[in-house]
């Protein structure tokens, strides 16, 4: 498969120790890739780095053989539900129309088009009898489905997602990956912070095993083995019990 | 002519509530206290350069006083050494300190007050006046104006920015808006107004009109739209009710309306439909109605069909009061029925758990 995202030795620190160390990977085009690994591993690190929201020490992130600053727009990123305001006045529909925001500019207002656009998303994520629902009545899994309704009325190639399948019921655990594996067929490519072990082959075509650094990434069927999983959970972190 | 105190009140109320929206929703209410305060810095500062109480120079120090606060703050609590809340207190504080030694220093005897700086003084608004198009209005209207024209110019252009950026500054920033930009143009904003708003309301209650009536608004609204005319409408009726009432009982005005804005608030917060007061009704009411679809749910199971008044208190653990306005209730409605010191369900009552347990979604 074509690589799609190349990140070239990339270091990352908060403070004194590093949390990312000399990470040389590639993301292929029109991948499921999950990115696994431990808690502290720096799976977010990871994500956040590619969509320059943290500065490296060092390290060099392309899209497509150019820089990813220039490239940012060709990325939705899917948060974690915790990380905005739910109490925030608005509706599903106000959320959903942001993602239409990145083809306005500045100034521009999204249009009667940019809402149809909006719907189609929320009926997709199964959401549209909620259209009007002020956010912060929406239960876990719903504000999870609101947050990929954004991601999919942007219409981006890059799904960025950050531990999706978090804290939600199984009915929109299901409904996310059959959307992202439908979406796949579209040309599209995921990156997705996953934190169940034993789904990573029902779910994923392509996987990253870190911690910290890179111990195996590949094809699923390749990589995903005891041997890898072991070095990442077990040795690496110094824990033998 | 008094009645141009209470214009000066409204457009100050006006300009303030409508970026107290945005503070509010970005959590930044202690941070717009602090640049009201330290703004004194910037006007102290300029006023010993200029010797002019009204010369323009002192809107652009004190705003670049404001910025630097914000900036400060941010540097601080960006080490993570301390919390941000401790930061707005030692910087505004430090900032403000400064501000009030030179003051007492060496502006002793000129016109810069300490209890004006502090509480403002509105009632003098209309004293100092300027001709515009051959109109004579009070200087602080004029300038009011001016920035409410201002502030809503910036809300109008940027209002899907603005709000991108309150509810989600990543998203904003990966979808090419510059976070930095709409964040510091706000507090740009927030800085001149609560400068021109000095002379009315004084620095300790310019808090108050940027966020009371946004925070009134933000209790009854489920969008930001909404939200905003609810803020400003809330502004005037506050700054309305607050002139009329200083003037009858001779009050400070400014603090007449402060107050005023804390009746308001208080009043949304305890009777709106999902306020204090309310919750707390349907709460003993919820209480009760729970209590009532156990009763009958356990009535339905087999071996409970006949219970006596004595099984039923120690079950659910009722007092004698508690159980006889259950009872009486449910018999009076036909769920239940008395058979020689026994209680059963009526078919209606066997009906009732049905529907209840599919209302909310129990196993049958």
């Amino acid at each position: 498969m074509e690589t799609l995202i190349t990140i070239k030795d990339l270091n990352v620190a908060y403070q004194e120790k590093p949390a990312l160390w000399h990470v040389n990977m590639s993301i292929p085009a029109n991948s499921r890739t999950a990115i696994v690994g431990p808690n502290g591993a720096g799976k977010s690190t990871l994500i956040k780095s590619i969509m320059t929201l943290i500065k490296p020490i060092s390290g060099k992130i392309d899209i497509d053989g150019k820089d990813v600053r220039h490239a940012l727009k060709r990325i939705a990123y899917v948060p974690q539900k915790g990380e905005v305001n739910w109490d925030f006045p608005a509706t599903v529909l106000d959320v959903v129309l942001m993602g239409r925001y990145v083809h306005k500019g500045w100034f521009k207002r999204p249009n009667r088009q940019d809402s149809e656009i909006a719907l189609d998303a929320l009926k997709t994520m199964k959401m549209e009898a909620f259209r009007n629902r002020q956010i912060s009545e929406l239960s876990g899994g719903q504000r999870q489905r609101v947050f990929l309704a954004r991601a999919i009325a942007q219409n981006a190639e890059i799904y960025i997602m950050d531990e999706p399948l978090q804290g939600i019921d199984i009915t929109t655990e299901k409904l996310i990956i059959d959307v992202m594996k439908a979406l796949q067929q579209e040309g599209k490519t995921f990156v997705v912070v996953h934190h169940q072990l034993d789904t990573v082959e029902d779910y994923f075509d392509h996987a990253v095993i870190l911690n910290k650094t890179v111990i195996a990434q590949g094809p699923v069927e390749a990589i995903w083995n005891e041997s890898n999983i072991e070095k990442a959970y077990y040795e690496m972190s110094g824990h033998h019990d | 002519m008094m009645i141009e105190v209470l214009f000066v009140l409204i457009v100050t109320a006006m300009a303030a509530s409508l970026l107290g929206v945005f503070l509010v929703l970005r959590g930044m209410a202690m941070v717009t206290d602090a640049i009201s305060h330290t703004i004194l810095l910037g006007i102290v500062l300029a006023f010993f350069v200029t010797n002019d109480i009204r010369s323009p120079w002192l809107i652009i120090a004190a705003s670049l006083v404001g910025l630097a606060t914000v900036y400060i703050i941010e540097l601080v609590s960006k080490t993570e050494l301390i919390r941000q809340d401790a930061a707005i207190g030692f910087v505004f504080t430090a900032l403000f300190a400064i501000a009030v030694i030179l003051v007492s220093k060496f502006a002793g005897n000129v016109h810069l007050d300490m209890d004006v700086v502090l509480m403002g003084e509105v009632i003098f608004a209309p004293f100092n006046r300027i001709d515009i198009l051959g109109v004579s209005i009070p200087n602080a209207l004029w300038q009011l104006s001016i920035i409410l024209l201002i502030n809503i110019a910036f809300v109008t252009l940027f209002y899907k920015e603005l709000k991108v950026t309150s509810f989600d500054p990543k998203f904003a920033y990966i979808a090419g808006f510059s976070v930095a930009l709409i964040h510091y143009g706000l507090m740009t904003l927030v800085s001149v107004t609560a400068v021109a708003a000095f002379d009315a309301v004084g620095s300790i209650l310019v808090i108050n009109f940027f966020v009371a009536p946004a925070l009134t608004a933000y209790l009854l609204v489920r969008r930001l739209g909404a939200m905003i005319g609810l803020a400003i409408a809330f502004a005037v009726l506050n700054s309305v009710a607050g002139y009329f009432i200083s003037f009858h009982f001779d009050l400070s005005v400014a603090g007449t309306t402060a107050f005023v804005a804390l009746i308001t608030f208080m009043i949304v917060f305890l009777f709106n439909s999902k306020g204090f007061i309310i919750r707390r009704i349907q709460k003993q009411h919820q209480k009760k109605t729970f209590s009532r679809a156990m009763i009958m749910m356990l009535m339905n199971e087999a071996s409970h069909e006949s219970l006596s008044q004595k099984e039923i208190m120690s079950h659910f653990n009722l007092s004698e009061a508690q159980f006889n306005r259950h009872i009486s209730y449910l018999i009076a409605n036909e769920y239940m029925e008395k058979d020689e010191e026994k209680y059963r369900l009526t078919r209606r009552g066997e009906e009732f758990t049905h529907y209840t347990r599919l209302k909310y979604e129990l196993p049958a």
